[in-house]
């Protein structure tokens, strides 16, 4: 216990101490969440419409945004793999550099990055906007359990979409990277074609896709829990939303890190 | 019947309930009466379960409410409605598929059955032919109004009403309070209304109790409560900002 007579380094203990009692129990909060997600899966997926309702919110109205945003990430790794190759890698690798950087990481991890704003944002205002005007009471008034509800659709249809948008992530930078490596970098499509074929591995395919499961939960989970969580009113709603995003992004970072060691260290190893 | 006996909660640094006492009678009415902020609404959610006590207990016919495994509480809550201050409408949801929610929730009933019932439901409330209508698109009367379809839809034996005419002109409240004691008399129910609307409370009321600092200050029908000499409810009834309720 800190009194303002504590000199600054202990009132400085005391303060550390409160913000790591407080991530404790923040970790803890979001495991009972999730833990609560997988008792109620089974009940949840007896109402398959409203994962599907998810799955178009979450997948279907994120596609022209993912169609995009691949489509220059492709285009900008051509530009920069020619830039870095020049004088020192030939060219016609152009094509497995791209593959290999979109379908490891880029693809995964900048959908991953660009749906957790779109839909983490989402998640956390609505389920915020029904906490503070007590519709997610009236859903446990009405002896409806909210995470079944609630949770279980928003987070089976993330980590269903997840890695389908990925897969068109995929697909779109690898054309955006061939468009600019044939219109302005002087590569032929024979021999663009060639690079992706000589250095495509199926592994690497899978742990990109696995990588994008684990990241629609992140995203899910986060919009719900800090949506959960909200308090207060439209200021709440802001907050839970800007939370859920810059958590949901700074997870998928950390475990985009944690999983490339699990997956190319011990599962896939090279 | 409804009886709860020395409930108490503290929420942050305020104690909000502090030994509550207090008894429903099947079929009756009743009216918590209580200043903004006495905790009204927070002793309704603990009759359904939103929230737990620190201490007492909650009896409904006869089984005690706290501490019940979520599977039971469920079970007790099939047999109660609420009535949210703000309607708490599903905003994604039609007025139809609100009011069916419970149905296609906690029944077997075919969609031909939910429908009729939703039909006959709104039409208690005064609003026949509105199931395809957004939340949105509704006034404050008649989303309080879809809120008690919505809320009657399973013929609950409990309702509990929050503050039901909060916001709404005088009108509109006649016609809230007039739906109340029609729905006493339709389907026999018990029925909790928490409100600082004095009009309200003398109209829909066979009972009234006064909520003061977390306390039960009275307890008794309507006519004794207009009569009672208690200063705090004489105070609260007459409106006069002088007296042991303060101003703050």
């Amino acid at each position: 216990m800190t009194s303002h007579h504590d000199s600054l380094p202990v009132r400085g203990m005391g303060y550390v101490q409160h913000r790591l009692a407080d991530a404790i129990a923040e970790i803890g909060r979001i495991a009972m969440l999730m833990l609560d997600t997988f008792r109620q899966l089974g009940r949840g997926l007896a109402a398959p419409r409203l994962v599907m309702e998810q799955a178009h919110a979450i997948g279907v109205q994120s596609l022209a945004l993912v169609f995009i945003v691949s489509l220059f990430t492709g285009a900008v790794a051509a530009v920069q793999a020619a830039y870095q190759f020049s004088n020192v890698v030939p060219l016609k690798y152009i094509g497995s550099v791209i593959l290999r950087s979109v379908i490891i990481e880029l693809g995964p991890v900048l959908t991953a990055l660009i749906v957790g704003g779109r839909v983490g944002a989402a998640i956390a205002a609505e389920l915020g906007t029904m906490r503070v005007t007590e519709q997610v009471d009236a859903l446990e008034a009405m002896a409806i359990n909210p995470v079944r509800y609630l949770v279980v659709p928003r987070v089976v249809a993330a980590v269903l979409m997840l890695p389908v948008l990925t897969m068109l992530a995929n697909a779109v930078a690898i054309f955006g990277g061939y468009v600019v490596a044939v219109t302005s970098i002087g590569v032929t499509t024979q021999t663009y074609v060639t690079g992706l074929k000589d250095f495509f591995y199926l592994k690497d395919l899978f742990s990109g896709l696995i990588k994008s499961f684990v990241f629609g939960g992140i995203i899910a989970w986060m919009g719900c829990y800090h949506g959960f969580r909200t308090e207060g009113g439209a200021e709440g709603v802001g907050i839970a939303t800007t939370r859920a995003v810059v958590s949901s992004c700074v997870l998928v970072l950390i475990n985009d890190y944690v999983l490339a060691h699990v997956l190319f260290r011990f599962i896939f190893p090279a | 019947m409804i009886r709860i006996r020395g409930l108490r909660k503290r929420l942050g640094r305020r104690q909000v309930l502090d030994g509550v006492d207090l008894d429903v009678p099947t079929g009756c009415t009743l009216v918590v009466l209580g200043r903004s902020g006495t905790g009204k609404s927070v002793l309704l959610k603990h009759i359904i379960g939103l929230m737990q006590p620190d201490e007492g207990t909650i009896e409904v016919d006869g089984q005690v409410m706290t501490g019940l495994h979520e599977r039971d509480l469920n079970e007790v809550r099939k047999r109660f409605g609420m009535l949210f201050q703000g309607s708490a409408l599903f905003d994604s949801l039609s007025v139809g598929e609100n009011v069916a929610l419970p149905m296609r929730e906690h029944t077997n009933m075919d969609e031909a059955a939910i429908r009729a019932r939703v039909a006959e439901r709104l039409e208690w409330v005064g609003l026949p032919g509105i199931e395809d209508m957004k939340p949105a698109s509704l006034s404050g009367g008649m989303r309080k109004r879809v809120g008690l379809a919505r809320a009657i839809a399973m013929d609950p034996a409990y309702i509990l009403y929050d503050e039901p005419t909060t916001g709404l002109d005088p009108i509109m409240s006649d016609v809230i309070n007039r739906l109340i004691r029609s729905l006493q008399a339709r389907i026999g129910v018990t029925s909790i209304v928490v409100t600082h609307d004095l009009h309200s409370a003398w109209t829909v009321g066979d009972r009234i109790a006064m909520l003061h600092e977390g306390r039960v200050v009275f307890s008794g029908t309507t006519s004794e409560a207009r009569e009672t000499a208690d200063p705090v409810v004489r105070q609260f009834i007459e409106g006069n900002s002088e007296g042991p309720l303060q101003a703050v």
